[in-house]
């Protein structure tokens, strides 16, 4: 067999819940950003969840449980995929206004991830502008990602250095990967065994 | 059941090796799991004190229920079971407070593990669990059956609780059932609690108390003899030598603090040394860690895992002195002042200037010395000497013994004094005698050589002096000195007499021996001749001194006093010098003198301020004056860390515009520290350089002999000289605190005691790597070589000044570097996938966009890198195939230089965020909008009111191919050209029954069948249709008809960026145009043969040429949508077809079309989705203007937006070189050319740049067409405007017979103020070279503003009464010089462009012959140069009927084009939009003719014509 020309990457799992104390009714918008030797193969590069609403039974979290599945190809590790999310929901007007935003890499270790992404939201510049507006926050968007028709609203990716923009933190997410990884190892790149698969085989 | 898997989960670990690698136990975890099992040990043990007594019950009560529950299980599970077992029976027992403290604990221990509660079951059990002390015979017995104690099992099984992450939701419902348990627990045993009130204590009553029990050691000195052993002295080691170290520093309260407390205790004395100071370590930081190595205590943990302590490895310092930053004090800061530069001798002297000079120098000599008045002085020394003398000598009688033994002192002091006084009035008198002479030198000089050079002038004043008393003085200082000289003598003469007696009798007894010794001698000659050789020398007689004469000494004393001292009633001359005098002026000096003044005029000098031999700064550079001195007069303001090693300045000298060089270096004395700025005094240093300089004029030159004499003799050597006056100051900081280092501070009080110990202050930072430096630092300074602070000090010095220690010259910055390198540097760059990785990231344009990198060296072809390296090797190469032309060769690679630059300086503005670009925040509503959403809320609702939604826009960064489109609606056109009616005149002659005239050869149209002949008469006129081209993708409507015909139809055409790149930057580069064609279709019979009328149609379809519109895709990209009507680009002339013709069936709107003419076409053009057009970098660029204008500009503009946000105001622009000019410095009357004067002169950078790049936008030549209309003597102003379709452009106003017109520079074409059809949409501001004028009317459009610029109301002025125009001159040159063209040139890039140009046609019509037909072509030629005259009008019909002529056999269509030059690229596109190659016709010829006219300056006009000619048969 010839020699491998990409590797692939395979991620499914799902967009468990967040927490964002103090609100509700949120829904949570995820899209992928990666670097310019990367390929979706199939799957979805960005998807929209549904509302959730907070429960008597778990008050503090917003569970989604919105499942994530994607396929890449690549030739370079650089430029590895990110999830990026971002909550919104509605204000006081019933505005959709953005709770957070937030990113984060795939894992390189194939196997089961958890992560919790601290979600982010910009401050208002000054004082007035926290009083009069109603926190329209939109991001520009800096890497090349996504289709503009498929992304009404673009995503947020963070530049390497931002030093103009103060943000806040306002709640988590929780995010679960199950990551596949296929010829990346034979291709000379070693980012080590996941704990998961091995454990499982002895039990 | 989650205890039950927990357990099974347990075993699984338990047969694990314990390799905790693959787990997910954290080493975090790891001691956390260590706290916890010594927590529960603890538990256990109290538990099995508690129940040592209780009973155990054997009974396994629960292990059935269990088992059943999970029949799985193994047999080691039992040991497990058995506590289960045992606990129910605890249980019962347990008193509560124990189950209550247990539970706390517990629960302590889930707060240290969230995650990782125990199940609800387990809870229960660990708690009702009989901790029993031992029943051994059961543990032994369980050790049996499981090979494993109980001990472990409990360990384990908590252990495992957090091993199980999986199960977390169980676990959290679990924890709240054990909290709720425990709470109650905890709530019922009320009992233990006993409520008390707070005690309090009198305060008073509690110092009372406190001082019982508490001692206060007192703050003052202990004496020291309290400190030690009686009898003792104390004793201080460092005074013996011996080395002590340094205590730290402790203060000096707490000491005594200390000692107090020591003292009291017994054998307090033991604490003290015999110095009477408390034992102390010079430095209390140990060298070693006292912290006791870790032992690791599990013995569980993987090997890769286990901590290793390594020691840590301490960084041998290479710079110890390095200044941290924590010694930065600030800064301090030393003021040079240098005030000037005073010539004392310089190669451009004239001998006056070198005697001029002297005399200057004498005079300050003699100042300086009557300031001192040396001679006034010891003379009156003398005088109060000599009448003490005279005192003492009288009072002698009274037995003074004091005086008596004083006036020899006086004497000799007399002696002395009078010696040095008439060294003094000799020199005195001798000064004053070379000043005299000087001066008389430079009289003659003057007399001699005719002209004065110098406004130095001598006076000599005279003081009368009264002849008797003067002589009076005179004499008895003459006897005074005769007799003390007489005195002196005498005294001599005795101690002569004295020594010539003792001498004599030494003489006379070495005499007698030497007699004796000749009488030995004899006896002993042989062995004693070498001694007697020693005696042999003759003694001489001493001779005895002579008897002084009074009369010599009185001669001497006159003699004396002749030569220095002033003769009595001889006036005493003052002299003064002045610089009163008259310079000949310069026309009537000898021409060797007007060359030498000359000289000195081009000379020039500056300073250079070297702090550390490091250059700060400089002084600006000052011409000498005429009489050799140079005024700064400049303070420079040194900040300094650096201690000042020297301070120096180097004097330079520039000669004309090229060569500097240095003169001399002087050396400024670092200023004590008590020097601060305003006391400092200028001080005058000299210098002189031994540069030998010969001058050609009457200059005397440095260095080189000459001489005042007209023989050439008593020659002298002068060297270039001078003075510099400055000062050297410490500064005064802002609160009047002197800007000096510390150290030098110290240094004041104690001299250089502590900037020996601090190496960096002596020899300064430089110093510390110049190991000599530091050496000779450490010898001078004596450093203790045994104090173990100066170890490794000592060491260094040691190595290198024995030479073994190699110090590298050079400083790594990223000393880790290697380490992370992945690859070698060589692989690195011979790596093609590197490479290509690497000029992606750097941008490249090729490659910035690049995808999929692929993976393996071996997919990638050399290829990707060739285009590349082509570019960037060709950089420089000027290929002149593309251009035809090397100038234009040459500004073509000159703009794209440019281009790179602007796209470089965009790439780097990309990566520059503000926060605008990342957060979009809704403005701060004002009270306007807030009143507007109020009467919104009012407004009924209408829901089906149709409302404009706004479109999305698009940042241009993520799109791809496909996804923008060009949208192209043509509306209507007006005015299309007609066919021509009849020719008559031609038909007759022409040869073929169905001439060339296409009524005739027309086919049916839509509406009417062409039946009969006659119907040829009533066919429409013309039937037009448009078609869109771009990036050579067409598109085309349908046909229409008539000269107005309307379409209404949208185009869609695809758009593809260059390299896919679709970033912003890419997309304004963008050089594509869209070609709007207009066509006249025409429908020919093709049928041979009438017979076959009645069966077929047979018609061939030809499209005409009729005109086109070309839109630059960065206009609409800015613009993002283009809507409007367009003049329709027509050549001059259209064979076959005319305008005039249809002019006849108005419709009504001619009225409105007076003044315009030609063909009009109604366009909307958008892309879709819409593009965000890219910002303006937001660079500030560097200027020349001043600050104020600068400011004043940024207000108008600010002023003028906030009014009318939407027009433009424009102050400032920026030029070539990249900085801000102030637009009115563009504008002056410049002269056109003549050759244009007639013409319309349509080619503006300032015109002299535009002119020699002849490439440039609306701007530049609208900026050179107002100048030339202003040089034409014309009003012209520059309007800054919007129009259609240049989008925000320049166009340019003039003022003519009353009726403003507007001209749109690049075309040429003008228009009426009320023109419906001019270009020019909106005017907002109006430029001349004095003002800039905003439009502050209500309307912008120009056919409903007033240009009356004198109304500031309608127009607002930028210099007003309030700030008048400052007589900003322009940066347009003087005068523009325009180059002939070169004719012949002109010529053969006319022949090579038409070559060009037939091999694209026939390159565009690959399956067919394409035929030249020469005759027709050369015919063609002739028309051109005709067309270029008349400007292409009025000769259509001339031109027509010629063409005729010569060709009647042929149909012939076609037409020129008339375009500026540029480059070639434009004109092919220009001829393939034309379509007149797309005809395919089987005997089609064609031909195609160039025609170059040759504007000066090398500012071509093209016209191409192209035909194509089908042979009637």
């Amino acid at each position: 067999m010839a020699a491998p020309s990409v590797f692939l990457l395979a991620v499914s799992g799902e967009i468990e819940s967040g927490e964002f104390p103090g609100f509700d009714d949120l829904y949570c918008k995820f899209s992928f950003v990666y670097g310019q030797d990367w390929v979706p193969t199939a799957g979805l590069e960005e998807g929209i969840s549904q509302i959730t609403s907070k429960s008597s039974v778990s008050p503090t979290t917003l569970v989604w449980n919105f499942p994530i599945d994607i396929t890449f190809k690549s030739t370079n590790p650089f430029g590895w995929p990110q999830i990026v999310l971002s909550v919104y929901g509605p204000d006081f007007f019933g505005h959709d206004v953005v709770r957070g935003y937030g990113a984060v890499h795939v894992p390189f270790v194939p196997g089961r991830h958890k992560r919790t992404i601290a979600m982010f939201v910009p401050e208002s510049t000054s004082r007035l502008q926290q009083l009069t507006s109603n926190f329209y926050f939109a991001f520009c968007i800096h890497n090349s990602a996504g289709a503009p028709e498929r992304a009404p609203d673009p995503p947020v990716t963070i530049p390497p250095s931002l030093p103009v923009i103060r943000v806040r933190s306002q709640g988590f997410v929780t995010v679960c990967f199950n990551v596949m990884t296929k010829d990346l190892h034979k291709l000379g790149y070693d980012v080590g065994q996941g704990p998961g698969p091995q454990g499982l085989q002895q039990a | 059941m989650s205890a039950a898997r927990r357990s099974d989960a347990s075993e699984a670990v338990r047969e694990l090796p314990p390799v905790p690698s693959t787990s997910r136990t954290s080493f975090a975890e790891l001691s956390v799991r260590q706290r916890m099992r010594e927590k529960l040990k603890a538990a256990r043990t109290k538990a099995e004190i508690t129940l040592s007594q209780e009973d155990p019950s054997p009974q396994p009560r629960r292990l059935k229920g269990i088992r059943e529950r999970k029949p799985g299980v193994r047999l080691d599970k039992t040991s497990d079971n058995d506590k289960f077992r045992e606990m129910p029976e605890g249980e019962s027992h347990l008193p509560s407070k124990v189950k209550f403290r247990d539970s706390v604990k517990k629960l302590k221990q889930k707060s240290t593990f969230q995650n990782d509660f125990p199940s609800e079951e387990e809870a229960y059990n660990f708690f009702t669990f009989n901790f029993d002390a031992v029943p051994e015979k059961m543990k032994a017995g369980a050790r049996k059956k499981n090979g494993l104690n109980e001990e472990e099992g409990v360990e384990e099984e908590c252990v495992e609780t957090h091993e199980d992450e999986q199960e977390e939701d169980e676990m959290d419902d679990d924890v709240h059932l054990v909290k709720d348990d425990d709470l109650f627990i905890g709530q019922t045993d009320e009992d233990l609690l006993v409520v008390k009130p707070v005690d309090c204590e009198n305060y008073t009553e509690q110092l009372k108390r406190e001082k019982e029990f508490l001692f206060i050691p007192s703050m003052l000195a202990v004496p020291a003899s309290e400190k030690m052993p009686r009898n003792m002295q104390p004793r201080y080691l460092e005074d013996e030598g011996l080395y002590t170290g340094e205590r730290p520093v402790v203060s000096q309260s707490n000491q005594n603090i200390l000692e107090n407390r020591i003292l009291r205790q017994d054998q307090g004395k033991e604490w003290f040394g015999d110095d009477g100071k408390i034992l102390a370590l010079p430095n209390p930081v140990k060298q070693s860690s006292t912290r006791p190595p870790i032992f690791s205590l599990e013995e569980g943990i993987a090997p890769e895992f286990e901590t290793v302590y390594r020691k840590a490895i301490k960084m041998t310092s290479t710079n110890p002195y390095f200044v941290g930053p924590g010694d930065f004090q600030g800064l301090f800061q030393l003021d040079i002042d240098i005030c000037g530069l005073i010539f004392t001798h310089h190669p451009c002297f004239s001998r006056e200037h070198v005697l001029a000079a002297k005399l200057a120098q004498l005079y300050d000599q003699y100042l300086a010395r009557r300031q001192k008045n040396l001679t006034k002085l010891l003379t009156d020394k003398l005088h109060a000497l000599r009448s003490a003398v005279q005192y003492s000598i009288e009072g002698s009688g009274d037995g003074v013994p004091v005086a008596q033994q004083s006036i020899p002192e006086y004497k000799m002091e007399i002696r002395q004094t009078r010696r040095l006084r008439d060294a003094e009035q000799e020199k005195d008198r001798t000064l004053l005698k070379t000043i005299i002479k000087v001066w008389k030198q430079i009289k003659s000089l003057r007399d001699f050589q005719k002209f004065t050079n110098t406004p130095m002038k001598l006076y000599l004043r005279k003081e009368e002096v009264d002849q008797k008393s003067d002589e009076k003085v005179y004499e008895a200082e003459i006897q005074a000195e005769i007799k003390e000289l007489l005195e002196e003598c005498m005294e001599e003469y005795e101690k002569k007499m004295e020594e010539y007696k003792t001498e004599l009798h030494h003489w006379k007894s070495w005499k007698k021996t030497q007699k004796s010794k000749k009488k030995k001698k004899k006896d002993t000659r042989v062995d004693e001749e070498s001694a007697d050789h020693d005696f042999g020398e003759e003694r001489i007689k001493p001779i005895p001194p002579r008897m002084a004469n009074s009369l010599e000494i009185e001669q001497q004393v006159r003699e004396k006093a002749d030569n220095c001292r002033r003769k009595p009633g001889e006036p005493i001359l003052v002299p003064e010098l002045t610089l009163s005098g008259s310079i000949t002026p310069t026309e009537q000096c000898p021409r060797a003198e007007v060359l030498r003044r000359e000289d000195v005029k081009k000379r020039s000098a500056f300073i250079k301020v070297l702090f550390n031999s490091k250059e700060v700064s400089r002084t600006v550079t000052r011409p000498i004056s005429s009489d050799f001195r140079v005024h700064f007069g400049q303070i420079f303001n040194l900040q300094i860390i650096n201690w000042p090693e020297s301070l120096k300045l180097q004097i330079y000298e520039t000669t004309g515009m090229s060569s500097t060089t240095l003169l001399a270096e002087v050396f400024l004395p670092v200023p004590e520290t008590a020097v601060l700025t305003g006391t400092a005094a200028l001080e005058e240093i000299e210098f002189s350089s031994d540069q030998r300089v010969m001058l050609d004029h009457e200059g005397v030159g440095s260095g080189v002999s000459f001489s005042f004499e007209a023989d050439g003799s008593n020659k002298m050597t002068f060297m270039t000289s001078g003075k510099v006056s400055s000062s050297v100051s410490w500064a005064v900081g802002e609160k009047g605190i002197p800007l000096i280092p510390p150290v030098s501070q110290q240094n004041t009080g104690i001299p250089s005691a502590l900037k020996n110990i601090d190496a960096i202050a002596s020899i300064g930072t430089s110093g510390l790597t110049d190991m000599k430096k530091l050496a000779k630092w450490a010898a001078e300074a004596k450093l203790d070589p045994n104090d173990p602070n100066n170890a490794a000090l000592m060491q260094l010095i040691m190595i290198s000044t024995s030479g073994e220690a190699h110090v590298p010259d050079f400083f790594r910055l990223e000393q880790l570097q290697q380490e992370f390198n992945f690859v070698s540097d060589e692989e690195f760059n011979r790596s093609k996938r590197f490479r290509l990785l690497r000029l992606r990231n750097e941008e490249v344009a090729e490659f910035r966009n690049y995808k999929q990198v692929p993976l393996h060296e071996r997919e990638i072809s050399e290829k990707i890198f060739q285009d590349y390296e082509k570019r960037v090797q060709e950089r420089d190469v000027i290929d002149s195939k593309n251009y035809l032309d090397a100038h234009r060769a040459v500004v073509a690679s000159y703009l794209q230089k440019v281009r790179e630059s602007v796209i470089n300086r965009f790439l780097t503005a990309k990566h520059h965020f503000i926060l605008s670009d990342l957060v979009n925040e809704e403005e701060i509503p004002g009270l306007g909008i807030l009143g507007l959403g109020l009467f919104k809320l009012a407004e009924p609702k209408r829901p089906l009111r149709p409302r404009r939604k706004e479109r999305k826009k698009v940042t241009a960064q993520n799109l791809s191919d496909g996804d923008i489109k060009l949208l192209v609606n043509i509306i209507r056109a007006y005015d299309i050209p007609v066919r021509k009616q009849v020719m008559s005149k031609l038909q007759q002659p022409s040869k073929s029954s169905r001439s060339f005239n296409e009524m005739f050869a027309a086919s049916p149209s839509a509406q009417s069948p062409p039946n009969s002949p006659d119907w040829a008469f009533n066919q429409v006129l013309v039937r037009p249709f448009v078609e869109v081209s771009f990036q050579r993708t067409v598109c085309r409507t349908t046909t229409a008809e008539g000269p107005s015909p309307c379409w209404n139809e949208e185009l869609e055409l695809p758009f593809r960026a260059p390299n896919g790149d679709y970033s912003t930057q890419s997309l304004q580069s963008v050089k594509d145009e869209v070609f709007i064609n207009v066509f006249d279709e025409v429908l020919h019979d093709a049928v041979e043969d009438d017979r076959e009328r009645g069966s077929g149609i047979h018609t061939r379809i030809e499209r005409h040429w009729l005109g086109c519109v070309k839109i630059p895709f960065t206009t609409i990209y800015f613009q993002a949508r283009i809507d409007g009507t367009f003049k329709i680009n027509i050549p001059p002339v259209l064979l076959g077809y005319s305008k005039e013709k249809n002019v006849g069936m108005e419709r009504g709107y001619d009225s409105v079309r007076n003044l315009s003419e030609g063909s009009y076409i109604t366009l909307f053009i958008t892309i879709e989705p819409q593009l965000i057009p890219g910002e303006s970098v937001r660079e500030k660029f560097d200027t020349q203007e001043d600050e104020k204008l600068l400011q004043a500009a940024e207000k108008y503009e600010a002023e003028c937006t906030s009014k009318f946000p939407s027009r433009q105001c424009l102050t400032t622009v920026i030029d070539l070189d990249g900085k801000t000019v102030f637009i009115t410095r563009y504008i002056k009357p410049l002269n056109p050319p003549q050759e244009l004067l007639d013409a319309v002169p349509d080619r503006s950078q300032t015109a002299a740049q535009f002119l020699y790049l002849l490439a440039g936008d609306e701007e530049e030549h609208a900026v050179l067409l107002c100048n030339y209309f202003l040089g034409m003597g014309k009003k012209a102003w520059l309007i800054i405007g919007n129009a259609i379709p240049e989008g925000p452009t320049a166009y340019v106003l003039t003022l003519e017979q009353s009726q403003y017109v507007i001209w749109n520079p690049s075309t040429g074409c003008f228009y009426g103020q009320y023109d419906t059809f001019c270009p020019l949409q909106n005017v907002y501001c109006l430029i001349s070279c004095d003002n800039i004028w905003f439009n502050m009317q209500e309307y912008d459009s120009p056919g409903r503003i007033y240009f009356d610029i004198s109304k500031p109301k309608h127009w607002k002025p930028f210099f007003s009464r309030s700030l008048p125009f400052p007589g900003l001159h322009s940066i347009q040159p003087e005068e523009l010089t325009y180059e002939h063209s070169d004719k012949a040139a002109a010529l053969e890039l006319q022949s090579r462009i038409e070559k060009i140009l037939k091999d694209k046609i026939m390159e565009w019509r690959p399956t067919r012959p394409t035929r030249w037909n020469r005759y027709c072509t050369s015919t063609l030629r002739n028309f051109l140069p005709l067309l270029e005259q008349n400007q292409g009008r009025d000769i259509e019909d001339d031109h027509q009927a010629e063409l005729q002529k010569q060709l009647g056999d042929y149909r012939v269509s076609g037409f020129p084009i008339h375009m500026p030059y540029s480059e070639v690229r434009p004109l092919i596109e220009a001829v393939h939009s034309t379509g007149v190659h797309t005809i395919d016709v089987s005997n089609v010829e064609f031909a195609l003719a160039v025609y170059i006219h040759a504007y000066p300056q090398n500012v071509l006009s093209i016209w191409i014509y192209v035909a194509s000619l089908v042979r009637n048969r």
